[in-house]
């Protein structure tokens, strides 16, 4: 009964997803596909927050090197689906590449390189307008598959939640094997691990590209779900935004980075009425979350169920008496 | 006898002090070597350039004749060296089951096999066989940082141990436990020493846990070896009572 009631919760919300898009209009439907697409770049965000525990302020940068990269190549005739795996691929490559010098000391050393990288890509990004269009933007061309036409934005929404799922059973399969573990114990206890021979160096790599890559397979669904790339949105301020995502959710559950996103993407549609304002009011949100749960929406969830009071536990069998130490 | 590990002139300085100063040592197989000395006097140290924690100044370290100087923990640890740290070292938030299974699944197979091969392979026997060794059983399912101090210790211990390593370096392993957590604990000690033949060096500073531990004691005093013997004849010898024991 208790391994079940994860499990029924999870096909009730795989259902309501699929259906969710016949209720809505088309732009109802483009905010839960960003939505999907923001998770996704989250959950990255989660495995090198959450579960490595290292920093990162260049999601952003990640989701503008796969949007960018699946523009260009999809412009150039290429299939999407390889564009996806190249745009996941150069984002892993790239990870890869500075976390080298981020290593010896990690940590807010991480903060501070990926933080220049993310300006360092933007600025690319605007000043290298025979590559990337400049700040005037590029266009960029719904894929198709096969028979099925993806500029119609339901079916758009259904392939992406497909590759949501697909990336969110990889991510899981991972936390839950040995690596997970390892990236576990990086977080806990980096001296310890190593000398249980973790090759600390390797996984913390490991954790941070998977991270990027999941920033860049993002990208490669953003791209072609605006229709229309500039570098705004892969700037400083939406990094910050994907670490405040994974905060306000819960970093290091699994949940956090869906709900952080559903927040990031749903609050500014919600307090419309607070026009420029909206952004005082999630900071202000944030600082009250922090202040009184630090372990984010998820973590608040959890402290209230179990705060109800439990069916007797006829089941479980009384915890046995801490040995006197 | 053969030794399992070899100390060669190892020196490490830090600035102008000279924390170990030109240390040669053997530990040979099947031994509980103790290496006592006053505080400062550089046995941390020792053992962390031992253990690829710290590059040594000069000198080499040997381990079954191959020399791993320079080689990194991780590396170390997976060619059998093994050890525990003066402050408490366990990962708090995972299972005392967790802890263990962690301390031995780098062990196993290859990177790849770990993320896509089978997920257990016998680690969790391992792991249990471990806890009912260190007397832990009542304990598994219980986060590591629910445990007292004590039991945390024995933890700790046997984390180093699963793997079944060739050498352990214990640090301090009876700082702040109780006596009854104490005799537990040098009589798990003398069990695997026994069982497993395996090889310790013990840094502590309660002398009767490691006069009985040991069967033979080092004595560092500002960075140099100043006695070496049998437990009883170093609680004798001059030297060690005006460096360090007192009288």
């Amino acid at each position: 009964m208790k391994a079940r009631l994860p499990l029924l919760a999870l096909a009730l919300v795989a259902v309501a997803l699929v259906v969710a898009p016949l209720g809505l209009q088309r732009y109802g439907t483009y905010i839960l596909t960003l939505w999907l697409v923001t998770s996704i770049a989250a959950m990255g965000v989660n495995l090198i927050v959450g579960y490595a525990g290292q920093e990162t302020l260049a999601q952003a940068a990640f989701l503008g090197i796969g949007a960018y990269t699946t523009a260009l190549l999809t412009g150039a005739g290429v299939p999407f689906g390889l564009a996806f795996l190249a745009s996941g691929a150069l984002a892993f490559c790239v990870g890869i590449l500075i976390g080298f010098p981020a290593l010896r000391v990690r940590k807010h050393y991480l903060a501070f390189v990926t933080l220049a990288f993310t300006v360092l890509v933007w600025l690319v990004i605007r000043n290298e307008q025979w590559l990337t269009g400049g700040v005037m933007g590029m266009n960029v061309r719904r894929p198709g598959l096969g028979e099925i036409n993806l500029r119609n934005h339901q079916n758009f929404y259904w392939f992406v939640l497909a590759i949501t799922a697909a990336l969110s059973f990889a991510l899981w399969w991972i936390v839950r094997s040995p690596w997970g573990r390892a990236f576990t114990a990086l977080r806990e206890n980096a001296l310890r691990a190593e000398s249980l021979g973790v090759d600390v160096r390797l996984y913390t790599l490991l954790a941070f590209a998977i991270g990027c890559a999941y920033g860049g397979f993002a990208g490669a669904l953003f791209a072609p779900l605006v229709g229309f790339i500039d570098p705004a949105p892969f700037a400083l301020a939406p990094s910050l935004l994907f670490l405040l995502m994974v905060v306000v959710g819960g970093a290091g559950s699994f949940a956090g980075p869906f709900v952080g996103a559903a927040v990031a993407v749903l609050l500014p549609e919600w307090l419309r009425f607070a026009q420029g304002h909206y952004l005082i009011i999630y900071a202000l949100l944030v600082i009250v979350m922090m202040a009184f749960c630090p372990s984010g929406i998820v973590g608040l969830v959890r402290r209230l169920v179990a705060l109800r009071p439990k069916p007797s536990t006829a089941d479980a069998p009384a915890a046995p008496a801490k040995e006197a130490a | 006898m053969a030794s399992v590990l070899e100390v060669r002139n190892l020196s490490k300085r830090f600035g102008g002090i000279t924390a170990v100063d030109d240390v040669s040592f053997d530990v040979h197989e099947g031994e509980i070597l103790g290496l006592i000395g006053p505080n400062g006097s550089g046995k941390s140290t020792l053992f962390n350039c031992i253990l690829g924690q710290l590059a040594p100044s000069a000198g080499e370290v040997r381990v079954d004749g191959h020399g791993v100087t320079g080689l990194r923990p991780s590396e170390l640890n997976r060619r059998g060296v093994s050890r525990t740290f003066q402050l408490l070292q366990v990962f708090p938030k995972l299972t005392v089951r967790e802890n263990l299974i962690l301390a031995g699944q780098e062990h196993q197979g290859r990177m790849l096999a770990r993320l896509f091969g089978k997920r257990d392979a016998g680690l969790t026997a391992q792991a249990d066989r471990m806890i009912a060794f260190f007397r832990l059983s009542h304990l598994a399912e219980e986060t590591a940082g629910s445990l007292s101090y004590g039991q945390q210790k024995l933890l700790d211990a046997a984390m180093a141990f699963m793997a079944g390593p060739r050498l352990v370096l214990l640090d301090e392993p009876a700082g702040g436990v109780n006596l009854t957590m104490l005799a537990s604990l040098k009589e798990r000690l003398h069990a695997i020493n026994a069982e497993e033949n395996a090889t310790f060096v013990v840094i502590e500073h309660n002398m009767e846990f490691v006069m009985s531990l040991c069967s033979r004691i080092l004595v560092l005093a500002e960075g140099r070896i100043i006695a070496e013997g049998a437990p009883e004849a170093v609680r004798r010898d001059p030297r060690v009572i005006e460096a360090y024991l007192g009288h």
